[in-house]
């Protein structure tokens, strides 16, 4: 049926998809990778507030519970965001796969015991009652095998993210200054200590997906362009000095990270999108082989 | 820490007027459940003269929609929402008589000046932390409009729930 091509075509059935994603939106809510958990470890020592200490400390006691007794770091379970890296070489059988995904998502939230956020309509306002829909971003890549990655985004912090559509002219300095003032806007409402994700460059639309994708990236990362590190650095220096603090009530752990992740862009424009997420930044990753 | 012991409801105001933006309590007592969607909810039923199902008078609301409890715990994970939301309602609910509200992040010049106008108080639960302070609440009980889900209004019975009095009665804020 594929003739020349067909031997190479590895199939994965829909129902894998399903599985793997139900247990990933158990896993992102209930327990955080070890690179967040060293950073709110760490922070407990670097803190100049006490009040902030005693809040730090606290989150660090939250998240033993949250692993200890399965109670979710965060009653704000998220609405579902799952990327999926697929391979050209798959094919996936026994099934849609976007239906494959909203059904992990359904069985993930209810045997998660995990909070249904979701509401069918964003002007009607009625909860679909089982935490669908997801939101998809599929991405076609070489390679045989299908990478699911579910970060649950909680709305307190979502509701602060921000798309600056600026001119080439604001350069660097605009850059900068448009993380910083999203930052600042955020204040407490996003739970502060953030971690901010930032896109720059492409369209409308594509800086904001790279904004999220750099909520992916491990928490010590830095870019490996050396002009956009440097803003990078810029931006958590002087986020620090915000004195927002953790939970917003002042200290210098405002901001764990600054993400940077840069496109190609029009002659005319800088777009630049602020994602920004909450000390409960929540992914879980799997690849899944034929 | 030297957290003050506070009882909910609040028996007198001068108790509320002793509170000051910075201090750090424990809360024990019950108090309402309530974010977004009861909010509009009780706004529709004062626009039209109709009672609310729970008293304001004297009483506290958390922003909290809870996630779901597993079987033998009382509450799932249970921290603060954004409390800004809730700010076009809120003056109105503070005139008749809601003296505490627990959440977390800014509040309008609208809701403050009907705090001052009411000798109200506003608390910060600190946001992310809903398994910890989850152990802080001994009982729950949904009491009104069960088909808004985790949005439904409960009372809670709560014992040594930390919070920090972010915003006081005389309108003075911690934060920046």
């Amino acid at each position: 049926m594929y003739a020349g091509s067909s031997r190479n075509v590895k199939e994965i059935s829909a129902h894998r998809i399903t599985q793997a994603v139900q247990e990933l939106c158990i896993e992102a809510n209930l327990s955080l990778s070890d690179d967040m958990k060293d950073a709110l470890l760490q922070a407990q020592q670097t803190e100049s507030s006490p009040l902030g200490r005693s809040i730090l400390e606290k989150l660090c006691r939250n998240l033993e519970i949250a692993e200890n007794e399965q109670i979710p770091i965060c009653q704000d379970t998220g609405m579902a965001v799952v990327f999926l890296r697929i391979g050209q070489d798959v094919h996936i059988t026994d099934g849609d796969l976007g239906e494959a995904v909203h059904e992990g998502v359904r069985r993930g939230y209810e045997q998660g015991y995990l909070r249904k956020s979701v509401v069918s309509d964003p002007i009607i306002r009625k909860n679909t009652g089982d935490n669908t829909p997801a939101v998809i971003h599929t991405e076609i890549v070489p390679g045989d095998t299908v990478h699911i990655t579910v970060a649950p985004k909680g709305f307190g912090s979502e509701n602060m993210s921000r798309v600056f559509m600026l001119k080439p002219a604001d350069g660097e300095q605009g850059v900068l200054d448009a993380i910083v003032r999203a930052v600042r806007e955020a204040g407490p409402n996003a739970c502060p200590p953030m971690v901010v994700g930032v896109g720059v460059g492409g369209t409308f639309e594509k800086c904001a997906q790279l904004a999220k994708e750099a909520l992916l990236l491990p928490v010590n990362a830095h870019s490996d362009q050396e002009h956009i590190r440097r803003i990078e650095e810029l931006a958590l220096e002087q986020i620090r000095a915000l004195n927002i603090g953790p939970a917003g009530l002042g200290g210098t752990t405002t901001a764990f990270a600054v993400h940077i992740k840069t496109y190609a862009t029009h002659i005319a424009g800088l777009p630049v999108a602020v994602n920004i997420c909450c000390h409960v930044n929540r992914h879980a990753s799997r690849e899944i082989t034929a | 820490m030297n957290e003050k012991m506070i009882q909910i409801p609040f028996a007198s105001q001068e108790e509320i007027l002793a509170l000051h933006a910075g201090d750090e309590v424990l809360l024990s007592g019950t108090l309402y459940t309530a974010r977004d969607a009861a909010h509009k909810r009780m706004s529709e039923l004062l626009a039209k003269g109709e009672p609310l199902p729970f008293p304001l008078e004297n009483q506290t609301i958390y922003y909290l929609g809870p996630s779901p409890a597993r079987p033998g715990q009382v509450i799932g994970s249970a921290g603060p929402t954004t409390a800004t939301r809730m700010d076009r309602y809120t003056p109105q609910l503070l005139d008749l008589g809601l003296k505490g509200m627990i959440g977390k992040g800014r509040r309008s010049e609208d809701v403050v000046n009907a705090m001052i106008r009411n000798g109200a108080v506003y608390f910060a639960a600190i946001g992310g932390a809903g398994a910890l302070l989850s152990k802080a609440i001994t009982q729950s009980e949904v009491i009104a409009w069960e088909d808004l889900g985790t949005e439904a209004v409960r009372k809670l019975t709560i014992k040594n729930f930390p919070a920090i009095v972010v915003i006081d009665a005389a309108g003075k804020s911690l934060y920046t």
